[in-house]
Order: structure tokens, then sequence, then C-alpha cells
């Protein structure tokens, strides 16, 4: 699904060059559940960025779905991302004038979908997520772990190849995360690929594999036996 | 444009951010409503300097006498001199081609007029068929003075209006009385209103030559006035204006021994000239209230351009979040300009409306000399709703552009 070779990413800070990523080879097909982890600086973000085509690498290769990626515009990105990519974040990025069954049906408005048929898909990755009754809240009636949700509702509305998930409990308490992570492995469950960056080992044990990064380059990538966040919950 | 869903996103965005939008749209629609009332303002006072010139044929020349100011072949300056019938032919003959209509006028000031016991101080113009046309009279009743009166010297007089309602009080039509000039009968032939009001009715028309015989006036006239003959444009027309009353001066500073260079002892007044003065005049105070207009509106549009900025400052992470969810460019650059529009339009209508019911509700209430009846046409409606929709354009062009530069990567890092 993702095969990524040689990857290198730098950055200009003034007159600096500083090197995040120092070649990267990285694969992962169809169904993994992936932990990305790694330390502040270790290039993780930057990473997940690349993959999730908000940035570009230097040098490298990447290929999506059998798609090379790279010489992106700003319109061929956009219509990849819309196409193959769900992005789940830390802070949820809703946007707060909208409410719920709106966020989630707004990928499916830049596909150029009608509105019926945005809401009733909407609407059916909100039941999903178990927040069917939600529908019409805006996301400041929400708590943090309904946000999470949604935001999950939304990166799936689109159906794409592969979700990304930064930090996606980050900003949860251990319950709700551990509900949200149930959720996670139970969408991993139905076949969809899923990268996870986390610096907490916990959640990272949820995954199926976990693949640590150390200053730029991958240090480690090992299965790991899944532990069921049902177990905790 | 047509876009269903687009439009239900700008609803969307705009009921979420009232006080946001009604500030956008304010100095917009009191930019355009500013505009509207000043050309309503303009284009009132060319209504009213219009009808300053409505009571004359508004392309007249008149000509008279004043006493000669520089001396000349041995002549003191200050002597009177008078015009006559030979100075009237003589111009005849030789702009016979150009001239419309044409008359001399034999006046006599504050005559007596009576009819039987009504009597009043009034004066008496002798004159030719044309003046009618030159003075812009209507006749109420009866005839004007004919060529037959002129041949026949006839006693046949036209009054005023105002005369008839001073000697004749109740008498619905005076035509086929008599009255009384300076104690010699003459029969009343006509009633003439003047769009100028009463002072220009209370004045009695009778035929040049018959002023000339019974008056003692001899030869002599009071002064001449001509309509030219119009041509294709009002500049052509007012030069040959120009030319006839240069030619004609010359003539006449000739025949009566004046110097050339003595301005003022032939007065002359061509209203077309005063009219192309006035009407520079009005284009210059027009041009000008729409500078000061769409000064106003630009510094609208700057505001809604501004306000504009800080809402894309403001929803950058929102703009990221689309991209990031894969809104194209030109979709970013669409929503931004699209509402900037939308506000702009909708407040400048609410500008435009607001003006034009001021001017509707007010105007026919303003009556000063200078200002009747102001009001916008539709063409300039027409055109401020043009000037609108692209100040929308302009104020929503830079921050769409600014919108669709924005990385989603920076939009959406966490702080």
């Amino acid at each position: 699904m993702i095969e990524i070779t040689d990857l290198h990413k730098s950055y200009q800070m003034g007159s600096n060059s500083l090197h995040v990523l120092k070649g990267i080879n990285f694969k992962v097909s169809q169904g993994e559940l992936v932990s990305i982890m790694g330390s502040s600086g270790s290039g993780k973000s930057t990473f997940l960025n690349i993959l999730g085509m908000l940035d570009e690498a230097d040098q490298g290769s990447y290929t999506l779905d059998g798609v090379q990626i790279k010489n992106l515009n700003e319109k061929i990105a956009a219509r990849y991302r819309n196409k193959f990519l769900g992005f789940i974040f830390q802070s949820f990025n809703l946007i707060t004038y909208k409410n719920a069954i709106d966020n989630v049906g707004l990928p499916l408005y830049y596909q150029g979908l009608k509105r019926k048929e945005r809401n009733e898909r909407a609407m059916h990755y909100l039941e999903k997520v178990g927040l069917a009754d939600w529908a019409t809240h805006l996301p400041n009636e929400l708590s943090g772990g309904q946000k999470q949700r949604v935001a999950i509702a939304r990166a799936l509305a689109s159906d794409p190849k592969v979700l990304l998930a930064d930090e996606p409990t980050g900003a949860l308490d251990t319950k709700t995360s551990y509900e949200v992570m149930e959720l996670i492995q139970g969408i991993n469950d139905e076949g969809k690929t899923i990268l996870i960056v986390t610096h907490e080992p916990d959640i990272a044990q949820m995954t199926k594999r976990i693949v640590n990064l150390k200053d730029g380059l991958i240090i480690d990538d090992r299965r790991v036996e899944q532990v069921r966040a049902k177990s905790y919950v | 444009m047509f876009n269903i869903e687009r439009w239900q996103e700008i609803f969307d965005t705009i009921r979420k951010n009232k006080l946001r939008t009604f500030l956008t749209g304010l100095s917009v629609a009191s930019g355009i409503f500013i505009l509207v009332v000043l050309l309503g303002v303009g284009q009132g006072m060319q209504n009213g300097i219009s009808k300053e010139f409505e009571d004359d044929a508004s392309n007249s020349i008149w000509v008279w006498t004043r006493p000669t100011s520089v001396e000349y072949k041995g002549l003191n300056p200050g002597r009177m001199f008078t015009l006559t019938n030979d100075d009237y032919d003589f111009i005849q003959r030789k702009h016979k081609d150009q001239i419309e209509f044409q008359s001399s006028r034999v006046r006599i000031w504050s005559a007596v007029v009576s009819h039987k016991k009504e009597s009043g101080s009034y004066s008496i113009e002798g004159i030719f068929p044309d003046f009618q046309l030159i003075e812009n009279e209507d006749m109420v009743s009866g005839r004007y003075i004919n060529q037959n009166d002129i041949e026949e010297r006839g006693k046949v007089a036209i009054i005023g209006y105002k005369i008839k309602k001073d000697l004749f009080k109740t008498i619905e039509d005076p035509t086929g009385l008599f009255i009384q000039l300076n104690n010699i009968p003459f029969k009343v032939v006509g009633v003439y209103s003047d769009k100028g009001g009463e002072r220009e009715e209370d004045r009695v028309f009778i035929p040049s030559t018959t002023a000339q015989q019974v008056f003692n006036r001899g030869q002599t006239i009071s002064n001449l006035s001509y309509t030219l003959q119009p041509e294709d444009n009002f500049e052509a027309t007012v030069a040959k204006s120009e030319e006839f009353v240069a030619s004609m001066t010359a003539y006449l500073k000739s025949k009566h021994v004046i110097a050339p260079e003595d301005e003022r002892a032939i007065g002359v007044n061509n209203s077309l000239e005063n009219a192309k003065r006035f009407y520079a005049l009005i284009f210059m105070i027009k041009a000008f209230f729409w500078w000061v207009g769409v000064c106003t509106i630009i510094a609208g549009v700057v505001g809604v351009s501004n306000i504009m900025l800080i809402i894309v400052k403001e929803r950058t992470k929102e703009i990221g979040i689309r991209k990031a969810l894969g809104a194209y460019p030109i979709s970013i650059i669409g929503m931004i300009l699209h509402e900037a529009i939308f506000v702009t339009a909708i407040a400048g209508f609410t500008g435009l409306i607001g003006g034009l019911l001021l001017l509707e509700l007010v105007g026919p209430f303003v009556e000063t000399e200078f200002i009747a009846n102001p009001s916008v046409n539709f063409n300039v409606a027409l055109t401020t709703v043009i000037i609108l929709i692209l100040a929308g354009a302009i104020a929503g062009f830079f921050p769409a552009w600014r919108a669709a530069r924005i990385r989603p990567i920076v939009a959406l890092r966490d702080e």
C-alpha cells in the first residue's frame, strides 16, 4: 500500500540546514495498523506530513497504492489527499461553526457530492462511531472523545486508502484514549490501513507493528502482539 | 456562481458570523449610499440650472447698446449711439443662411396701459413675429403678431397673462377688446404666458413698425435678438454662434464709428455661451461628485478587503483543514471571493436602495433655485451596480489569493 525508499528531508533554518529525515525505507501493506514512535525531534511528524502529502520530500520515492507521489502541484495534491488519505489530528481540527454531520460531510463536499447524498453518508459514518444522536451538535457541545470520533468519522467519510493519525489520543484522558483506540482497532479489523504517530507506549502496544524513529532514521521496526483496547474499557 | 452547494457554504459562514458580516457591509453600504445621494444632488443641480434656461430659447443671442468707452477718430468716450433698421436689415441680409429666428425690438419703458377704469404701468415692446420663438412665449388665447400686422402697421397688441389679470379681471378672453397705450387705442389680439413667470408677463407686444411710428421712434431700435440654425453638435453650434457674434459686432462697430477694441459699447448676451459655461460647470460638479463617491467606495472596498484579510487570517486553520480534506486552491479562492462579492453586493444594494429611497422621499421637497427634483436615473443605478460587483471582486481578490497560498501544514501546526 505504501512504499518508501531512501526518503530525505531537510529544512533551511536561516543559514543552517536541518537534516530531519536521513534516508527512510518503509513499507506498509494493506490492512496494517502501524504506530510510529519517537521522541520529539526524531522527525516523526515530518515523516507523517510527507506521507500525508502536506509536505514534500527532497529526495527518495513514495508510492501510494501504486501511484508515484512526486512533483505535486497544489491541485493534484488536493485530489490525492481527498482520494487516498484520511487525517486524524491531535487537536481534532473540526470546523467550529459546522455541526457534526456537516464536518463529516466536508470531504464529500470537495468530491462534489450533493448535499442529500453527503448527509446520508456522513450519517452512516457517525452511526459507525456511535454519535448518530449528536449529528446536529456543534463541536463545542461535544466532549474531547466525541470530537475525536467525529474527526475519525470525517477521515473515513471519503473512504480513503490510508488513515493517518497524528497523536490521536494526545489530548484525551486514558479512558477516552482507549475508547478511541478501540474504535481505531475496529476500523482496522475491517481492513483499513492505519498509521498512528504516538509517543505513548501503551497506545503503540495496541497496534500491530511499532516503528521507532530516532534522529531521522528508523532504528527499530517490529511486529507486536496487539493488545485489544477493549480489555481496558 | 450558480453552484447551490457553494451558496449553502457561504450562507453557513455568514450566518455564523453575523456581526462581522454586518460591519463589513456597513462601509460598502454607506459608500454606495453617499455616491447615490451625491449623484442625485448633481442631477438635481442640472435640473435646476436647466430650468433657469427654460424661459428663453437656449440658443438666443441678444444685442444692445451702451455708451462707448474708448476714444476713436476724434469722438469722445461716453458717446451714446442707437441701432437702426438699417443695422437690422443689413445683418439679416448678410447672415441669411445662419439665422433661424430674428427680431428687433423697440422698447418703450413704463407706458400707461389702461382698459376702462383699470390701468397700470407696463413696458411696451415693438417686435417681429419671430420674437415669440426667441422668447419662448405660449399663447393663452388669440394669436401673436404676424407679418401682416408689421406691413400694415396695425394697432394690435399682445398682452401678458399678468396684464390680462390686472386689467381685465374677470373677463375670460380679452381678445377683440381695446386697451389704451399712452392713450392710443390698440386692439388686443392675443394673450401670452411665459415660463419665466410673472416678471416676464408684464409686457405688451405690438408690431415693430407700429411702435416706431406711433411712439415717434423713427428708424431706431432698442436691441436685436436672434437664434441661429443648430449645427450637428453642441460644440459646432457654439462655435458658429461665436463666429456670428464676432462678425456682427465688427459690422456694428465700423458702422457706428466705434473703436474695434471697445468691449463695452455693444452688449451681447449669447445664451449659448452661457449655457456652455453652465453645462461645463455642471459637468465639473458631477465629475467631482463621482470622484468623491468613487473614493468613498474605494475606502469601503479597502475596508472590506482589510476585514476579509483578517477573516482569512482568522480562518487560516479552517482553510488548512479544508485543504487537508482535499479542497482545491480554486475552491478556496472561490469561497473567499464569493463571500466578498456577496457581502459587498448585498450591502451595496442596501445602500443603493437607501439612497434611492431618500431621493425619492425627500427629493420632491427640495426646491431651491439651483436644485430641482434630485434623482438618479436607471443607467446611473446600473453603473453603480456594476461598480459594486467589481468592488466586491477587487475587495475579495487579495484576501482570496492569500488564502489559497496557505499551506495546510503551517495552518494545522499545533501551537
